[in-house]
């Protein structure tokens, strides 16, 4: 390794419903649990996460530039179509950004991290993850939907506010975990089968990476461990030896696991909270262990996030469980008596790329007349391809008008419809998202949200909407 | 450049409406063979006499042929015309335009719309283009459920007031509608049922929503100086306008949704083609485009049937009654018809027609028949983007 390496930017995502685990056997007698986890809405999946975290760890440090983006899930909207490029035209990168899959294992999300600490240049890692299983399962419960967003780079890339001191990672085939492709459940073989596997990588996976980070147990200030072996990860934390250390909270008491995207998730709940100075140590079980040792530095107390995970995590709201089990396809529900959407065209998806997956305007030069959706004929004057584009993603607006549809088509009707005057200019009616319609004011604060609309054909349609701004 | 419209050039001396409904057993060829052969008798020709028709459709197949078809029309022009809500009005606009210019002496507006073989309720047979799928998803209820807070807001109606007034809206169009063999729904409907309906969008029930029907009308056009061969009682054609607007007000923060700058514009331009100065006086009724209750609070303003902001007192004053100062929506209106779109615009022509010449039955005969002139009005699309027609048809030439 040449030079030091490590994180620029964290962010999270945490979607805003929550199902209380005690719903569950309140319905089925058993299952459940105590606590809440996190719940994607019926307009979101793994893509749509993907790009809610990488947009905050983006906006974070927007003068450092992405020289790659990588999309790791275990739950990917799309096979043989690349998922990252529907996040790579949401932050409007350039075209010389590759955009790459990791696909498949819980372990594509650590190991997207892995190589990219070992790799060169700036590298976006976004890990999204959609945890489900059969009613009543363990998983069903345990398991949280969410994503986050690393940008690594090196010291000549940006202010690094974690550097790696060093890393390391086992690898061996058992079987512990397994799921077939298009199953919502996942299966696992007996605990005690995997614990004997997962205790003596992890130790040598653990003590590989203190000698190259050149470190002793005992100087491990946070010690986060993750992985979907909960027997595992509680066993190994044990006998790490890191006895100074303050073991970082799993977020299973209000998030749930959220398997793929769980131990960025993790990092950036640290690092959030982390001092400068602070040694952190990131182990992770999938498959074998990857062990990685952080060193925050001074850049972290510069560091701010738009949109913090503490704070996602702080508001949520409760979802009842129907709702759940609708949302996860687990329970079908009578659609509304509208004729479904029909598939996007993807030449006219082309044409407007811009606007659909970056929410980008046009402003007149002349005028300063703001159009959404962009145009080029102003309203204003009249005048003819004298536009700037208008990125809006990110700009804030404020709700004039309201209106509640009870026939329209939606996957969870009723919808609601805001008129949104946002602020410098531009209106657009948008479709609100994570609230209750009955929430909702004229005057109310609202910031944009990338959601997938519908999917019809197996396309996704994909664009924005609004949702309360929750300061 | 100006619009200087085609006042007493072009009468209508026969026409045909069907009745509106849900025509299980009907198609849009017999809906299309019935109003057309009304409006041949009435004007007491044969379809070998029309040179050429017009017409509209939203819905159905787009082009000539789904009228030549069924009529067995041979070496005859037969345009088809859309237009949102005003394909009906398009119509009659384009034949009346035909025959001012010479080009023909004898022609056919007809409208027809086919909405109840669908499987759905509402209007969702219209085609539409491949799209990037960001187009919004909101129906035209909700759209239009958007009208009557911000109108309550900026004049100071409280919710419960508002209410009321949308209710009393739907209650004078049902009144009417009761009176009308042609109409979809012939009941009265109580201030109470209307006001306790089950919520579609917003804060508009069902019944502040207008029926969805089958239906054809159908109009007879010829130059004015020709008119009395085929009738001592034509309709002189006095203004027709049409205004398409730029879709600015959804995009646009100046727009309050209090007003449809498309349908005022079309009212300032066919008043002036009619010559007339003060509506409200001068007009012995109107039909105007009740798709949603708050629709026509608002189209009273915009077409200068009340002032700013006091619309929704003229309502509750029954001004806009069947005998009131100014009846608006005699036969019904869309809340009793429903709305086959490409009929609609020509209907609302078969109201003014029946009532300016004094063919409506007693029970909706309107008060002020005398002053000889009748508006109608569509508007098609949504607040901040559509089109809208204002026609005024007269009695009397000058």
């Amino acid at each position: 390794m040449s030079g030091a390496r490590g994180i620029i930017s964290v962010a999270g995502y945490v979607p805003y419903r929550r199902l209380d685990r005690a719903a569950v056997a309140k319905l089925f007698g058993s299952g459940g649990g105590r606590g809440t986890r996190a719940v994607a809405g019926y307009d979101e999946d793994t893509t749509t996460m993907g790009v809610e975290a990488a947009r905050v760890a983006q906006r974070a440090v927007p003068d450092v530039a992405i020289d790659q983006l990588w999309f790791a899930t275990a739950e990917p909207a799309y096979l043989d179509k690349t998922n990252a490029t529907t996040i790579h035209a949401a932050l409007r990168l350039d075209e010389g950004v590759p955009a790459l899959d990791f696909g498949g294992a819980i372990r594509s999300g650590v190991g997207a991290l892995r190589a990219a600490l070992h790799g060169n240049g700036t590298t976006l890692v976004v890990s999204a993850d959609a945890r489900t299983g059969l009613p009543t399962s363990g998983d069903e419960s345990a398991g949280g939907d969410g994503a986050a967003a690393l940008l690594v780079g090196g010291v000549e890339d940006g202010p690094i506010i974690a550097e790696l001191l060093g890393a390391a990672s086992t690898t061996e085939e058992f079987i512990d975990r397994w799921r077939a492709p298009g199953s919502q459940r996942s299966k696992v073989w007996e605990e005690r089968y995997g614990e004997t596997k997962y205790l003596p990588l992890g130790d040598r996976a653990w003590n590989a990476a203190l000698k190259q980070a050149e470190v002793s147990a005992g100087d491990i200030d946070v010690l986060a461990v993750t992985g979907m072996h909960a027997r595992g990860v509680k066993a190994l934390t044990a006998r790490l030896g890191a006895a100074n250390a303050k073991v970082a909270d799993d977020l299973g008491a209000m998030v749930g696991n959220t398997g793929t995207a769980h131990p960025a998730l993790l990092l950036t709940s640290v690092i959030e909270a982390a001092a400068p100075g602070q040694v952190v140590a990131l182990v992770v079980l999938a498959d074998g262990v990857e062990a990685m040792i952080f060193r925050t530095t001074d850049e972290i107390t510069r560091f701010r996030a738009p949109r913090t995970l503490s704070h996602q995590i702080a508001n949520g709201a409760d979802l009842p469980y129907g709702k759940f089990l609708s949302w996860k396809g687990q329970v079908a529900i009578e659609p509304p008596r509208r004729p479904e959407p029909e598939r996007i065209s993807a030449s006219v998806s082309g044409r407007t790329e811009e606007w659909k997956y970056a929410f980008v305007g046009s402003r007149d030069r002349a005028s300063g007349a703001l159009h959404l959706p962009p145009a080029r004929v102003s309203r204003d004057g009249g005048n003819v391809d004298d536009m700037d584009p208008a990125p809006m993603a990110d700009v804030e607006g404020t709700i004039r008008i309201i209106t509640v549809d009870r026939i329209a088509y939606s996957p969870s009707p009723p919808i609601t419809f805001a008129i949104v005057d946002f602020d410098g200019g531009g209106r657009l009616p948008v479709e609100m998202t994570d609230v209750n319609a009955d929430d909702l004011k004229i005057g109310d604060r609202v910031e944009m949200t990338f959601r997938r609309l519908y999917t019809a054909d197996d396309i996704h349609n994909y664009f924005w909407k609004a949702r309360p701004v929750r300061a | 450049m100006a619009s200087k419209g085609i006042k007493d050039r072009v009468a209508i001396v026969g026409m045909g409406c069907t009745q509106f409904g849900e025509h299980w057993d009907k198609g849009p060829d017999d809906l299309l063979i019935e109003s057309s052969t009304d409006a041949l008798a009435a004007a007491g020709i044969a379809k070998a006499d029309v040179d050429a028709f017009w017409l509209g459709t939203a819905m159905g197949a787009p082009s000539g042929l789904t009228l030549a078809r069924p009529l067995q029309l041979t070496g005859k022009p037969v345009t088809h015309v859309i237009n949102h809500c005003a394909t009906g009005s398009e119509s009659i606009r384009n034949a009346a335009y035909a025959i001012a210019s010479g080009a023909y002496d004898v022609a056919m507006a007809i409208g027809v719309e086919k909405v109840k073989d669908s499987g759905y309720q509402g209007l969702v047979g219209a085609g539409r283009p491949p799209t990037d799928g960001t187009n919004r998803t909101l129906t035209a209820a909700a759209m239009f459920a958007m009208c009557s807070p911000a109108y309550g807001t900026k004049y100071g109606v409280g919710d419960e007031q508002m209410r009321e007034v949308l209710a009393r809206i739907a209650w004078k169009n049902h009144y009417n509608g009761a009176r009308n063999s042609r109409a979809q729904f012939r009941r009265e409907v109580s201030m109470d049922t209307i006001c306790g309906a089950p919520l579609m969008a917003g804060g508009l029930g069902v019944y502040d929503c207008s029926g969805v029907a089958d239906g054809s009308a159908a109009a007879i056009l010829v130059r004015a100086e020709d008119a009395t061969r085929y009738t001592d009682r034509p309709i002189y054609i006095k203004a027709l306008s049409l205004v398409a607007g730029n879709c600015s007000g959804n995009a646009d923060p100046e727009y309050d949704y209090t007003n449809f700058p498309e349908i005022a514009a079309a009212g300032v331009d066919a008043y002036a083609q009619a010559g007339i100065t003060d509506p409200r006086s001068e007009l012995a009724m109107a039909e105007v485009h009740d798709c949603f209750t708050p629709a026509e609070l608002l189209i009273y303003e915009d077409l200068g049937f009340a002032a700013r902001g006091t619309a929704w007192k003229e309502v509750l004053d029954g001004t806009f009654d069947l005998l009131g100062e100014l009846p608006v929506n005699p036969d019904g209106g869309l809340k009793s018809f429903g709305h086959p779109v490409g009929a609609s615009g020509v209907r609302m022509a078969f109201e003014a027609y029946l009532q300016l010449r004094g063919d409506a039955p007693p029970e909706r005969t309107i008060a002020h028949a005398d002053r000889g002139l009748a508006l109608t009005h569509n508007l098609g699309g949504y607040p901040g983007e559509m089109v809208s027609f204002v026609g005024i048809f007269g009695n009397r030439l000058g």
